[in-house]
């Protein structure tokens, strides 16, 4: 014991000088100092904080592991946490104070697309590998737009075109829905971007899509919209918006006399959503999410099991992708067998076989991991497996 | 569009307007007596609201933590009183309109600092029923509390301006401030209940708030806070009963906005458009007098 304390302060402190001892040559020591230094840029306070909470406490026990089992290339990770505040402006200041101040290796995060997108351009121009563990939005990896891959721009989750799809696919299949009602929040890409592939994919399984509304973050009085909602009569709602809005979404709902389904995605996932909607006013709502606690999958059981131990909370989606990015970056940078930026960029381009939590991961062309999702209905207020959907 | 859907959507609009009313009151007294609008009036709504979820908490029911949520946001309206406008009363208006703005944002970020960012669910202490007018038009519980809080509020009020010795040397320091001194009228302690009758309506507004959309969080009263401003401002500043009628009719005029199809996202844009309106066109309000300058 003594010896490894011993060990650990002699390269704490040999750390401590070279940091200090370098000054201005700091720009290039980064790639061969001692420790491996991940960025993360993260909602840690704000409208989605519970996002970014949660992600880091994934980051931070894998980060935990792969330093325990001696780290990567003989180099141990650190992180290094800033936070987003929630907002577009302040993750483009975030990741650039990463990227100049903190001279990070890789960038991590946002949790969420709006604040993803704000980081995409930093890291394009600063040429720094980054990584979001769960922003959906298609046009993060790929700007349809321009037409145009973002090189250093990569993710460890599924696409919203898929998750719209499947969700648009599980309402007119297994719940035989004819007719739908779009209600999104309008100042969330993530939101619009779940809208549109549901829209196309259930139109062109026969379904109509009836009406199409919009609310915004922040805002609590639902009920002008749903009082119209109800008189419309749908098979479904689809509501895919962030947790605080679509609680009240869905209460407002049910207390009005709406029984329709109600879906969204993976915005919907954190504990806030039961305690602000009601256990049983979620009853029949659906969404799309990464990965189910109730997988018997080893490799699952044994991630919630280290989750519980250390955290005494079961896991929610946003930990494990937090948690399964962490090791996509570890493996890019071992194949790359350096920090290097290039290098560690075509390292995490090349991604296959990758077994995360959350399945096996290989990127695609457009840095887009190819993975299944889950359906889970809510039933007294948990989350319970319903089906799972091959891409 | 049906007559039930019509008077379902008048039925919404009077529940959000009402809130908007009973915030609007605590804008319009103040203002009433020491001309400043209070822009800390919708941070001090925000801790009523807090006041009541840690109250609901720890198990007091829905009059008790409305009650103690009353205690502590009159407190802190005292509070704020003294310590931040007191030292200015002889300071241009505009200082004094600045400290206000200070004291909101200093709320705001203490309230995140002690409290956190994250939004938080308010527990259930109403069991909420739903009642069926006729047809489809249904009215539940909670809306007809806050109607019901809303009105006996202003009832009170009403009654303390008009009726009692406290209100007699309100209306007189809002007169003449410097003459009701003269008569030995205590002006600061009179402004000191002002604050206090005030800010316990905010804390009132914050519970029945967090009881209707159940969720608190320390940024929760920017836009309620600005909504009940334009009420305010709407029924006349400084006339009771006008931030009633304001507040209802602000509620009303949104609800109206939204239930008209596509035009959901223009309610915030109508709301400030009203604002913007009456300024112009009657800065009294609409139940204000327009008073000429005697030459």
């Amino acid at each position: 014991m003594m010896g490894k304390k011993f060990i650990a302060v002699t390269a704490a402190l040999t750390v401590t000088t070279a940091l200090v001892g370098c000054g201005s040559k700091a720009t290039t020591s980064s790639s061969n100092s001692d420790t491996i230094k991940i960025g993360t840029n993260l909602e840690l306070t704000g409208a989605v904080a519970a996002f970014g909470q949660s992600q880091l406490n994934g980051i931070n026990l894998a980060v935990e592991e792969i330093n325990k089992a001696g780290g990567v290339n003989g180099k141990k990770i650190e992180i290094v946490s800033a936070d987003n505040a929630s907002k577009k402006e302040e993750s483009t200041r975030t990741a650039t104070k990463l990227i100049t101040e903190d001279k990070v290796d890789v960038l991590m995060g946002a949790a969420i697309s709006g604040d993803t997108f704000a980081a995409v351009e930093v890291a394009n121009n600063k040429k720094i590998p980054m990584l979001t563990p769960s922003a959906t939005n298609d046009d993060i990896t790929f700007d349809s737009k321009k037409n145009k891959l973002n090189d250093y721009v990569f993710r460890a989750c599924f696409i919203d075109s898929f998750q719209g799809k499947v969700m648009a696919d599980f309402s007119a299949g297994n719940l035989k829905a004819k007719n739908a009602v779009i209600y999104i929040d309008n100042s969330s890409d993530y939101s619009k971007g779940l809208a549109k592939s549901f829209k196309s994919e259930f139109e062109s399984k026969g379904g109509k899509i009836v009406a199409s509304e919009s609310y915004q973050t922040k805002d609590t009085d639902f009920k002008a919209v749903l009082t119209r909602i109800k008189t419309l009569n749908p098979d479904v709602i689809w509501v895919p918006g962030y947790y605080e809005e679509v609680g009240k979404i869905v209460k407002q709902a049910r207390e009005m006399g709406i029984t329709a389904a109600i879906e969204g995605g993976d915005g919907w996932d954190a504990p806030q959503l039961v305690e602000i909607a009601g256990k049983d006013n979620l009853n029949n709502t659906f969404i799309s999410n990464h990965y189910t606690a109730e997988d018997p999958d080893p490799k699952v059981k044994k991630f919630i099991d280290a989750f519980k131990a250390k955290y005494n909370t079961v896991p929610d989606a946003m930990a494990v992708l937090g948690y399964d990015a962490t090791f996509m970056v570890a493996d890019a940078v071992k194949r790359a067998g350096s920090t290097d930026k290039e290098k560690v960029k075509e390292a995490l381009a090349n991604t296959k076989d990758f077994e995360g939590v959350t399945g096996k991961i290989a990127l695609d062309k457009n840095h887009d991991p190819v993975k299944a999702a889950v359906v889970l209905e809510y039933k007294d207020g948990k989350q319970t497996f319903n089906t799972k959907v091959q891409p | 569009m049906t007559f039930d859907y019509l008077v379902q959507q008048l039925i919404n609009g009077i529940s959000i307007g009402s809130i908007y009313a009973l915030i609007a009151l605590g804008y319009t007294m103040v203002y009433g007596i020491i001309k400043l609008i209070n822009f800390a009036h919708g941070d001090v709504f925000f801790v009523g609201a807090y006041t009541g979820y840690f109250a609901a908490k720890a198990g007091l029911g829905l009059i008790l933590s409305l009650i103690l949520a009353m205690v502590v946001c009159g407190i802190l309206g005292v509070l704020i009183e003294r310590l931040a406008y007191k030292p200015l009363r002889n300071a241009a208006r505009i200082v004094i309109l600045i400290t206000a703005i200070g004291v909101s944002f200093l709320l705001e970020n203490l309230g995140i600092i002690t409290l956190g960012a994250q939004a938080q669910g308010f527990p259930e202490i109403v069991t909420k029923s739903t009642y069926t007018l006729w047809g489809d038009v249904t009215i539940d519980s909670i809306q007809i509390i806050v109607l019901a809080v809303t009105v006996i509020l202003m009832a009170v009020l009403q009654f303390v301006v008009h009726r009692t010795k406290i209100g007699k040397a309100m209306r007189a320091v809002s007169f003449d401030m410097e003459a009701a001194r003269l008569m030995g009228i205590n002006v600061d302690s009179t402004i000191s209940a002002t604050f206090a009758i005030g800010s316990a309506l905010a804390g009132a507004a914050g519970v029945v708030f967090a009881v209707m959309y159940p969720s608190v969080d320390p940024l929760m009263g920017i836009i309620p806070g600005l909504k009940a401003f334009v009420a305010a401002v709407l029924g006349g500043i400084g006339i009771i009963p006008g931030a009633l009628v304001g507040g209802l009719l602000l509620g009303v005029v949104e609800t109206g906005v939204q239930s008209i199809p596509g035009m959901s996202l223009w309610r915030d844009g109508v709301a400030f458009g009203i604002l913007i309106l009456i300024l112009i066109f009657k800065p009294t309000g609409l139940f204000g007098k327009n008073v000429r300058e005697k030459v």
